[in-house]
Parts: structure tokens; sequence; C-alpha cells
């Protein structure tokens, strides 16, 4: 087990928050097709209530802090809040569309000691990533921004969301990761949106393509091991959690409001009203997401995949019930291994093999 | 034997987990968890306390050790943090301002 994997498992042996992803912002500067927010500025926390926020998450032991927005840049007090939490010494990663970075601005950032920076890139085309960004020009600044972040010596990662618009420029984008010298990950999950509309989720792509990234070696490693049937669950998968949400980790908006990740909107409090540690030891809603184990999820506990599915609770949360399945991590697993899901197989209501040919054909 | 002041480089994040610290170098990773004695001394250095005064006040207090084999162990640890970056290491009372205490 690794150092910080020890790390994690202290942290949950003792009920402590490791990490927390702070929104500070939903305005940004692009109108991405697949953004989930709402950008108006709803009333946003102040730079004092951040900074008192910030003081609270270190007293309780959070180390790991991602600042996050919208468009963390578009806060003029960014630079402010970000020398405090490095003065409460945190372990900072900023996700940035990078718009706004120049010299300037990258050599802060470095000054300040900031871990990562990640930085959103749809394609290595300017008329494909601007397209998804809305935002004319994004791209190129994008780019020049990262050139300024790694001349600074800062750890850069791009993330790339995959969609079926932008799918084929996937290994584009890995081509233009390396030529800058930063890391890059993907990630081919989409959202409902914050209110609610489900439309966005037209953008996925089709169980086809995903199984495309499933079996890419480049990206997975080795396919064989990555994509193997999954194992006879044993005991300690039963009584296992699915993730850090809500265990070790949480997610604050702008608006102070907390819940146990940024993908699973579930209301646990609010930072205006109560003290962080309040919330984090005695939300009803935190302590039932924390009861759950894969023993108590009705359809998952049945289920081949339940021992390596990344089923995410957030997302079955979205899907009207947060010990149901989560439809997407289903077809992620089904795309991976060729085994249709539990869910799958009572959706298809005969359990057989039949019409699981006729969900791939009609991706 | 020439003196050693210790300081804690602000290039770095930590945080208490229990009775461990955690510390990771923001300049390239490295992850570092210290024990109680290691923590102590981390926390007292405050770049003006001799390493020796450190040992004697705190460690030796506080965890009933001899001050020579415990002298030698600190000197052991800074020596080795010091080479990550993860703490200034000086034979003269550091000026640069710590960071601030860990929580």
């Amino acid at each position: 087990m690794s150092l910080l994997a020890e790390m994690n498992q202290k942290a949950l042996s003792l009920g402590l928050p490791l990490s927390v992803h702070l929104d500070i912002t939903y305005r940004c500067n692009e109108r991405c097709v697949h953004c989930y927010l709402d950008h108006d500025d709803h009333g946003e926390m102040t730079t004092a209530e951040i900074t008192d926020v910030l003081t609270q998450l270190a007293d309780a032991g959070v180390f790991f802090l991602s600042l996050s927005g919208g468009e963390v840049l578009m806060r003029r007090d960014f630079f402010e809040i970000l020398e405090r939490a490095r003065q409460l010494l945190f372990n900072v990663k900023v996700k940035t569309n990078g718009v706004m970075i120049r010299e300037k601005e990258a050599a802060r950032l470095r000054q300040l000691g900031v871990e990562q920076v990640q930085i959103s890139v749809y394609s290595h085309r300017p008329e494909v990533h601007d397209a998804i960004t809305k935002l004319p020009g994004s791209l190129k600044r994008t780019i020049r921004a990262i050139r300024f972040l790694k001349s600074q010596g800062l750890k850069v990662t791009i993330a790339n969301v995959l969609m079926a618009g932008n799918f084929s420029d996937q290994p584009g984008v890995i081509a233009l990761s390396r030529e800058l010298g930063v890391a890059y990950t993907l990630d081919p999950t989409i959202t409902p949106k914050m209110d609610g509309d489900t439309s966005i989720l037209n953008l996925r792509i089709p169980g086809a393509e995903l199984r495309q990234v499933f079996h890419n070696a480049d990206l997975v490693g080795n396919v064989e091991e990555f994509c193997a049937p999954p194992p006879a669950p044993g005991e300690d998968v039963m009584e296992g959690f699915p993730c850090s949400a809500g265990h070790t980790a949480c997610y604050i908006s702008p608006y102070g409001d907390v819940f146990p990740c940024v993908q699973f909107p579930l209301p646990s409090g609010n930072l205006r009203q109560q003290k962080f540690l309040d919330i984090w030891r005695h939300s009803p809603q935190l302590r039932e997401v924390r009861s759950i184990r894969a023993r108590d999820l009705p359809t998952c506990s049945t289920c081949a995949h339940v021992g390596t599915c990344t089923r995410c609770p957030g997302l079955a949360y979205m899907e009207g019930n947060m010990r149901g399945p989560s439809t997407t991590d289903c077809e992620k697993s089904f795309q991976r291994t060729g085994m249709p899901s539990a869910n799958m197989l009572r959706q298809t209501g005969a359990g057989s093999a039949g019409p699981l040919i006729q969900i791939q054909c009609l991706s | 034997m020439a003196e050693k002041y210790i300081a804690r480089s602000s290039a770095i994040a930590a945080r208490q987990l229990g009775d461990e610290m955690m510390v990771m170098s923001t300049a390239d990773s490295t992850f570092f968890t210290l024990n109680e004695v290691a923590s102590t001394i981390w926390q007292a250095a405050d770049g003006c306390t001799p390493l020796s005064e450190i040992v004697a006040g705190k460690i030796c207090q506080q965890f009933d050790v001899d001050w020579a084999r415990a002298q030698d162990d600190a000197e052991r640890f800074v020596d080795e943090l010091s080479r990550h970056g993860i703490l200034l290491l000086s034979d003269q009372p550091l000026t640069e301002s710590p960071v601030p205490v860990s929580r």
C-alpha cells in the first residue's frame, strides 16, 4: 500500500476529511456545451467568508484542496484566497481553463507553491475546442497559458472531457500534451445540469466508442488486465464503500453549500449557517451516505461487477436513488468487459444475452 | 561541532493526521509522514532555536530519551528533510520567516 493510500485509510478510520473540492465561483468566461453549472452569481461567499472556511478546513484536517469553478480567475480575489490557502499549508490543485493566465499569473501560482494546475482542453484543433467552449480564440490562449505554467516549472495536467463531438480528436490532444510536456487525463463522464436538465447527456460518447477507449493500451495500460471479467466479490467487497465521497472527501459550492462530492448534489449543510465540522460530523445526509455499504445496494449487490465497477453514488442519486445503479457506470463496466451489469439484465427483463446485443448495435 | 538551525520551507504542504504529520514538497511532490518525535522537531523549526536546544528542551523532556542518541537521530532527520527542500538548514539563525505552524 502506498503512503498516500495509508494516509487515506487512516483518515477514514479517524473520520477526517482529507480532501475538499471548493468551487469559489460558478462564473466563467467560457460557455462549454457540456457544462452543468448555472454561471450567474447568486451570492458567492465573500473573501472573508472563504478565508474563514479555509481556516475551518485546516482545523478539520483537510490536506488536499482543489480550487475550482466556474473559472477561478473570474474572482478578483483569487490570489488572495490562494495565498491564504497556502499559508494554511494545504496541498493545492487549481482547476482552470487557463484563458486568463499569462506570465504574471503563472509566476504567482509558482511562487505560492501550487502543487498542480489542471486545464481543460477538448481538442488540438481550434475549430473544435472553441466550438465547445463557445469562446473564439480560447484554445490558443489556453495553450499559451500551459506554456507559461510549464516555463515556471509547474506541474500541469490536461483534462480532456470526451464527447461525441470531440472523440475523434482525443489522439490529437494526447499528442498535444506530449508536445507541451504535460500529463494527460481523460473523462468520458457527462453529468446532468444542476437544475436536473438532462439534455446535455446527449453529448455523451456512444457505447462503441467508450469500448474503444477502454481497449486502448495508450490510455489504460494493460488492456487484458483492465478489461478482465470481474472476480467473484469477497466479503470485503460487500462491506466496502463505493468511493471517498462523504467519507474522506466533500465538495463546497461558492454559496457555502456542502455536498458529499461535486458529482453528488445531496445538500448536507451550509457554511453560512453552520461550522464545517458540525456539518462534517453531524449532517444526517453525510451520515446516511457513510452508512451505505455495497451489500446495501439492492441491484448492484447482486451484480458481477460489484467489486470492480466505478459506480458513482452521486450519479445514482441524480438518477433518483443513491442506493441504486448508476447507468453510466453500468455502461462503462459493460463496455470494458463485455459483461452486462445486473441493472442492464434487469432492464431487459429476460436476463438473456440476446437483448444486450441490441444495446451494442443501437450505439 | 557547529550548531544547526532549522526552519520549515514555504514550498510544502503539511497537516497533522492523528499522531503523524503529512508533509509534501510542492516542488517535487515527495510525500513524507512524520512520527510524533519528528513532528515535534518540525513544529519547533522556527529558524532561530538551535537544534540541540529543540532536542534538549522538547524531545528529551517529552519522550524521555537520552540526549546524545536523540541529537544523533535528529541530525539525520533534518539532513534528510533538508535534502528534499522540506526543511531549511543552516549553521546560522535563519532570518527568513518560517511558514505558519501547521494544524
